[in-house]
């Protein structure tokens, strides 16, 4: 089977300090990948190369079998990737429907941005996505935690990513939420989305992901398949360094 | 995801809540309405005669066309020191190109009919030119909106000085004059039509917007509510259009140019002003840029940017571009300020547009303009603008003195922000 995604041999230094050294990782679609390790360990950085955030210093990115040229986060969108950033990116001024909709507005066939229709659509979606979700009209402010990260997961759904980035969704929530979140992942790996997924919560982790990939300075340290390794082994990894099964 | 606050049975509204209109707004109205009433009673009536609110309007018009730029370039979390000087270097450049330029330079003659329009565009091609500069310095070179307009605050007067030598240049072409001064109006009959059309406009507004809402289900209004709104809509527009057809064209004047008035005899002529050109300008400018911030990609990029500038560059908008986009609009908007302005005092000064800056940034924050970016509305600034210049007119006319009509503009300009920020703590908006 063809990988959605070939991170091949990245690297990206933020002067002069390495924040990726020479990183390759793949990711299949129905797949969770976890990236794990301690803050500045790099998994914020690699993922944002995917997103278009950053650009990277050296290294190919292959989507689907082709090389692809990602430098923008509107090009990496167009590869139908979607990020959903540890701090949401949701510009709180507006309104649910607007970002959703941020930078890919419906317009009328006059060319303005057509609300109606797009707060219609956002009725739609979250009504599949959380059902309690009512504050429409009102800017993303004064919505809770759960519900703002209902609207930045809606963006990645509505627009059918194929492959989705989460970078610590659940690190806001709360325990009702996040079971929602894992439900959600769930489903969307069903449908054959691949996704990253960044946390650091080790047996979270183990529940959600089918592989895991332990990164310390800027490096990959190890990858296994979760069903292979413990949670001990995991943190290991992350602590020490090392990947106690290569040693073995 | 539970939330104890939604209810699915509506709570019992007030009658403001069911005309859903911004409470904020409501306020500065009640603000405005209170500076007018006090005025009246002080000056024994003379605040609200249809001479004075014509004059109101034509001295309100250039800042307040400035103050709608001034909205998106606050609202992106920038902020535009120059915009004086670049309507001072706007007019400078308008009055060379009419008076100089194009009768001698290239031979029209004065009182060709392309001179005021060639002139016009001339003008705002260089505000926009000014302002994209002012946008590539800040978007793409990283310098702060504040360093990079207060260097143009300096340079652009003085730029304008260099070109006339610091005189006084005028007469201004006729036709130009029409868009600022007094005798640039609509007239009786004209000022009616156009107050038919606003109405007719507001109502087919009101109507198609509750439409749009039931053809996707969402809920609307109490037709009852609509209704209100559209007869206090078009109440205030005939109202104002009514007062400004009251102010007479004085008898001298009818006198000596009947024919202008459409008369075949000076006597039983009795036409009035009617709307000034400069406020039929404003009102363009006004619909447009709130048509560009709600219902363009280009308005709620602006906005967008403003609320989280990281949500919009990872939402794919090129914020560099759109810095330089608000900017240019903000120079567009300038040279219009100084076809007004320099058409209302038929000629260029050196000192024209002097404050204005600060007048029409105080305009824009009175409006309801959060300085931390994100909010504001084109109408607020409008009403921002009128309650300053009403402050000013009126304590001219009760005869305050000079050093106190500032101090109580400035106090006015701290205190209306104090009132806001307490407003957004007590109903926890952002």
């Amino acid at each position: 089977m063809t990988p959605l995604v070939q991170m091949k041999d990245v690297s990206i230094s933020f002067g002069g300090v390495k924040a990726v050294d020479h990183v390759s990782i793949d990711l299949y679609p129905g797949e969770v990948v976890g990236l794990l390790g301690h803050n500045g360990a790099g998994k914020s950085t690699l993922i944002k190369m995917l997103s278009g955030a950053y650009k990277m210093d050296s290294g190919e990115i292959w989507i689907e079998g082709k090389k692809a040229e990602i430098h923008s986060p509107r090009d990496s969108r167009d590869y139908n990737i979607e990020t959903i950033y540890q701090t949401l990116a949701l510009a709180d001024n507006l309104d649910a429907a607007s970002n959703l909709f941020l930078g890919r507005e419906l317009t009328t066939k006059l060319g303005f941005v057509d609300d109606g229709r797009m707060e219609a659509e956002t009725r739609k979606i979250m009504a599949r996505l959380n059902p309690n979700f009512k504050k429409l009209k009102e800017p993303v402010s004064a919505l809770s935690g759960g519900q703002r990260q209902s609207v930045a997961i809606a963006r990645a759904v509505y627009f059918k990513a194929k492959i989705l980035i989460m970078d610590e969704p659940t690190a806001a929530l709360g325990v009702h939420e996040t079971k929602m979140v894992a439900d959600l992942i769930q489903e969307l790996k069903k449908q054959g989305l691949g996704i990253f997924l960044i946390s650091h919560d080790t047996r979270e982790m183990m529940e959600l992901c089918d592989r895991v990939s332990v990164m310390k300075n800027g490096q990959v340290v190890g990858t296994e398949r979760v069903e292979d390794v413990t949670e001990d082994d995991i943190l290991s990894m992350i602590i020490l360094g090392k990947n106690p099964r290569a040693a073995a | 995801m539970s939330d104890l606050t939604a209810t699915d049975t509506p709570p019992k509204r007030s009658f403001l809540q069911s005309l859903e209109v911004d409470t904020r707004l409501l306020g500065m109205i009640g603000a405005f309405a209170l500076v007018c009433i006090v005025f009246n009673i002080l000056t024994d009536g003379r605040f609200l005669t249809p001479r004075n609110v014509f004059n109101l309007s034509i001295q309100t018009a250039s800042v307040a066309i400035m103050a709608t730029g001034m909205v998106f370039v606050i609202v992106t979390r920038n902020i535009d020191l120059s915009v004086g000087a670049i309507l001072a270097v706007c007019s400078a450049t308008m009055a060379l190109t009419q008076t100089r330029f194009l009768p001698d330079t290239l031979g029209l003659g004065l009182g060709h009919p392309l001179i005021p329009w060639v002139t016009i565009a001339f003008g705002i091609a260089v505000g926009a030119l000014i302002g994209a500069f002012n946008g590539w310095l800040v978007g793409y070179q990283g310098i702060p909106a504040f360093i990079v307009t207060l260097g143009g605050f300096l340079v652009w007067r003085n730029v304008g000085w260099v070109q006339t030598s610091g005189q006084t240049i005028g007469p201004l072409d006729p036709v130009f004059q029409d868009f600022g001064g007094i005798n640039g109006t609509l007239g009786t009959q004209w000022s009616w039509v156009f107050a038919g059309v606003a109405v007719l406009t507001t109502c087919w507004l009101l109507w198609s917007n509750r439409k749009t809402k039931v053809g996707h289900g969402f809920p609307v209004k109490p037709v009852w509510a609509e209704v209100s709104l559209t007869v206090i809509l078009s109440g205030a527009i005939l109202a104002f259009v009514a007062t400004l057809n009251a102010y007479a064209v004085p008898e001298r004047a009818v006198a000596r140019d009947f024919a202008d008035y459409g008369c075949a005899t000076a006597v039983g002529c009795n036409p009035s002003y009617g709307i000034p050109v400069s406020v039929l300008l404003l009102i363009a400018v006004a619909v447009t840029l709130t048509v560009v911030a709600r219902r363009t990609r280009l308005g709620r990029y602006i906005f967008a940017t403003g609320g989280n500038p990281d949500a919009a560059e990872l939402s794919g908008i090129n914020t560099r571009l759109l810095t330089v986009k608000v900017f240019a609009i903000m120079g567009v908007l300038c040279a219009i300020a100084a076809v007004v302005a320099s058409a209302r005092q038929t000629y260029h000064t050196n000192d024209i547009g002097t404050l204005d800056e600060l007048r029409v940034i105080a305009a824009a924050v009175i409006g309801g303009t959060a300085l931390s970016g994100g909010v504001g509305t084109i109408y607020g600034a409008i009403l921002g603008a009128l309650i300053m210049q009403s402050l000013q007119s009126g304590m001219a006319m009760v005869g305050v003195d000079a050093p106190y009509q500032n101090i109580v503009v400035g106090s006015v300009l701290v205190f209306a922000v104090w009132v806001d920020i307490q407003y957004r703590k007590i109903t926890g908006a952002k």
